[in-house]
């Protein structure tokens, strides 16, 4: 006979022993689970991904992810690291900053993201800058062309107006608040999230300065980037804040990245996405001056 | 001193911010600040902060996707980071203020024109100096706005800083909503347009809509 609680507080008796009544069952219980395989998952190590690239050897995987709709993520990515979003259903809006490891303060800076390379919509060969001469990193491919760098994530308060909720553990997060879980993970908080990109849903603005929804290019495009330092990567996978569909609709984000040192040289040389522009080469000079001087190059 | 307040009340603040320089002030909610470009063409940079946590600053990208439009004039809510209305824009004399432009700085002057402009004076040291006074440091400077500054985007997506519409005494006005903490810059840039490569000296008055100073 096994006595446990009912919900109301009564005791009641059941002729059936739970798997889970004794530390040695529970603990038994919780590693029959190892080894299961989900939908939406981390794949550690990466290279037992189920999803390689095609143009990639699982084994050089160092990240392989599928990110939940209103999911976030985030991972310390060496310099030369290639990282691959796709949106392999449509739906995704990856959010994303990039901090310096080695020195959080430094960051993504998008106005200087724009400013700088005279270029307000984000496509192959545009620097992703911090606010102190340097380059974080370069997209360096771009099967989308759908981006924004202008409206940024949602709020708490903008997804409680449109969906009636905005918590992470909601059906609608707001991408600040997948952004600030992922900072504090870091050690780092509300302060150290700046203003960000996000891939995969286009806006333009029209001539009268008027923001206008594109939307996806569609399902099966990917973006990507190329790290000129040692980052730490965050990523929300949040409906966008124009978003003009009443229901929260999001799908989920793939995340791929190896180690690609290589391409450093082939951008900087001119033979990954063409010619740098010189603001992009000038970036680059400040970038590898700081290396040099730290001795990592 | 030659034009009053765009809002009239009993005035609290009236401050002239010398060429180049910083300065900073608290505006209680319910006062207005008037901005006045007394030569005309002086970027203005300014940031905001809840004066009663400054963790809770102005978002350009909170702003401009709430009110779908990438330019500030009368009507715009500035909305901080969470949501927050923390100044409204009352009224204004040019009808174009920046959002997307940012600040200039030692660092990115490199970038866009060269290596030799680095020891230039930039809007990011006066916001990291006046910041400071405050307790702010590096990790709390984000896209700020430029006020009478001219950033439009071409229908291609090229973007950049051009010729100003501002002219001598315009002005315009904010309402703070919540206490404010304003921090500006007086642009000190002298390779773009944005201060008709001539920066000039602004002035900053608050007044107390029916109220006693």
């Amino acid at each position: 006979m096994h006595l446990t609680i009912a919900r109301s507080g009564e005791p009641v008796t059941s002729d059936v022993m739970s798997t889970t009544a004794t530390t040695a069952g529970a603990k038994a219980h919780a590693r029959a689970q190892h080894g299961r395989m989900a939908d939406l998952m981390r794949h550690v190590p990466a290279s037992t991904s189920p999803i390689p690239p095609e143009d990639v050897r699982t084994e050089q995987l160092v990240w392989s992810e599928t990110v939940a709709a209103g999911g976030y993520t985030t991972a310390v990515m060496a310099r030369g690291t290639r990282i691959r979003l796709s949106d392999p259903d449509g739906n995704a809006c990856a959010h994303l900053l990039l901090h310096r490891v080695d020195g959080p303060h430094e960051r993504l800076n998008v106005a200087d993201t724009v400013k700088v390379p005279w270029r307000a919509y984000l496509g192959t060969g545009h620097p992703l800058l911090s606010g102190f001469g340097r380059v974080l990193a370069t997209i360096v491919a771009d099967t989308s062309a759908a981006h924004d760098a202008l409206a940024g994530t949602t709020t708490q308060s903008g997804n409680e107006a449109k969906y009636g909720a905005a918590a992470p553990e909601s059906g609608s997060p707001a991408g600040r608040e997948l952004f600030l879980l992922g900072a504090l993970k870091h050690g780092l908080g509300r302060r150290d999230l700046p203003p960000s990109v996000s891939f995969f849903k286009g806006v333009r603005v029209t001539p009268d300065g008027s923001l206008v929804w594109e939307g996806s290019a569609g399902p099966g495009t990917a973006v990507d980037l190329l790290l000129h330092i040692d980052a730490i990567v965050l990523l929300a996978n949040t409906a966008h804040p124009l978003d003009p569909r009443p229901e929260f609709t999001c799908s989920p984000l793939r995340v791929q990245a190896w180690a690609a040192p290589g391409d450093l040289d082939a951008l900087n040389a001119g033979d990954l996405v063409g010619p740098l522009e010189p603001e992009h080469r000038q970036a680059v000079a400040n970038t590898d001056a700081d290396l040099v001087a730290r001795g990592v190059l | 001193m030659t034009v009053p307040a765009l809002v009239p009340g009993a005035v609290v603040l009236d401050e002239t911010v010398a060429a180049r320089a910083p300065w900073s002030a608290i505006v209680a909610a319910g006062d207005v600040l008037t901005i006045v470009d007394i030569e005309g063409n002086q970027a203005v940079d300014c940031l905001l902060y809840a004066a009663a946590d400054t963790a809770v600053r102005y978002s350009a990208q909170e702003t401009i996707a709430r009110q779908g439009r990438i330019a500030l004039t009368t009507g715009s809510v500035l909305r901080a980071d969470t949501g927050l209305a923390l100044m409204t824009v009352v009224d204004d004399e040019v009808g174009v203020h920046d959002t997307l432009g940012g600040a200039c700085s030692k660092e990115s002057n490199t970038l866009r024109y060269g290596q030799h402009t680095r020891a230039q004076h930039g809007c990011m040291e006066n916001f990291l100096i006046e910041g400071a006074r405050y307790g702010l440091g590096a990790r709390d400077l984000a896209s700020n706005i430029n006020w009478f500054m001219n950033v439009p985007v071409d229908p291609d997506g090229a973007l950049g800083i051009v010729d100003g519409l501002s002219a001598p005494d315009k002005r315009v006005a904010l309402r703070a909503d919540v206490d404010t903490l304003v921090l500006v810059s007086n642009c000190p840039q002298i390779n773009n347009p944005c201060n008709a490569f001539h920066p000039t000296p602004v002035r900053m008055i608050v007044t107390r809509p029916g109220g006693q100073a």
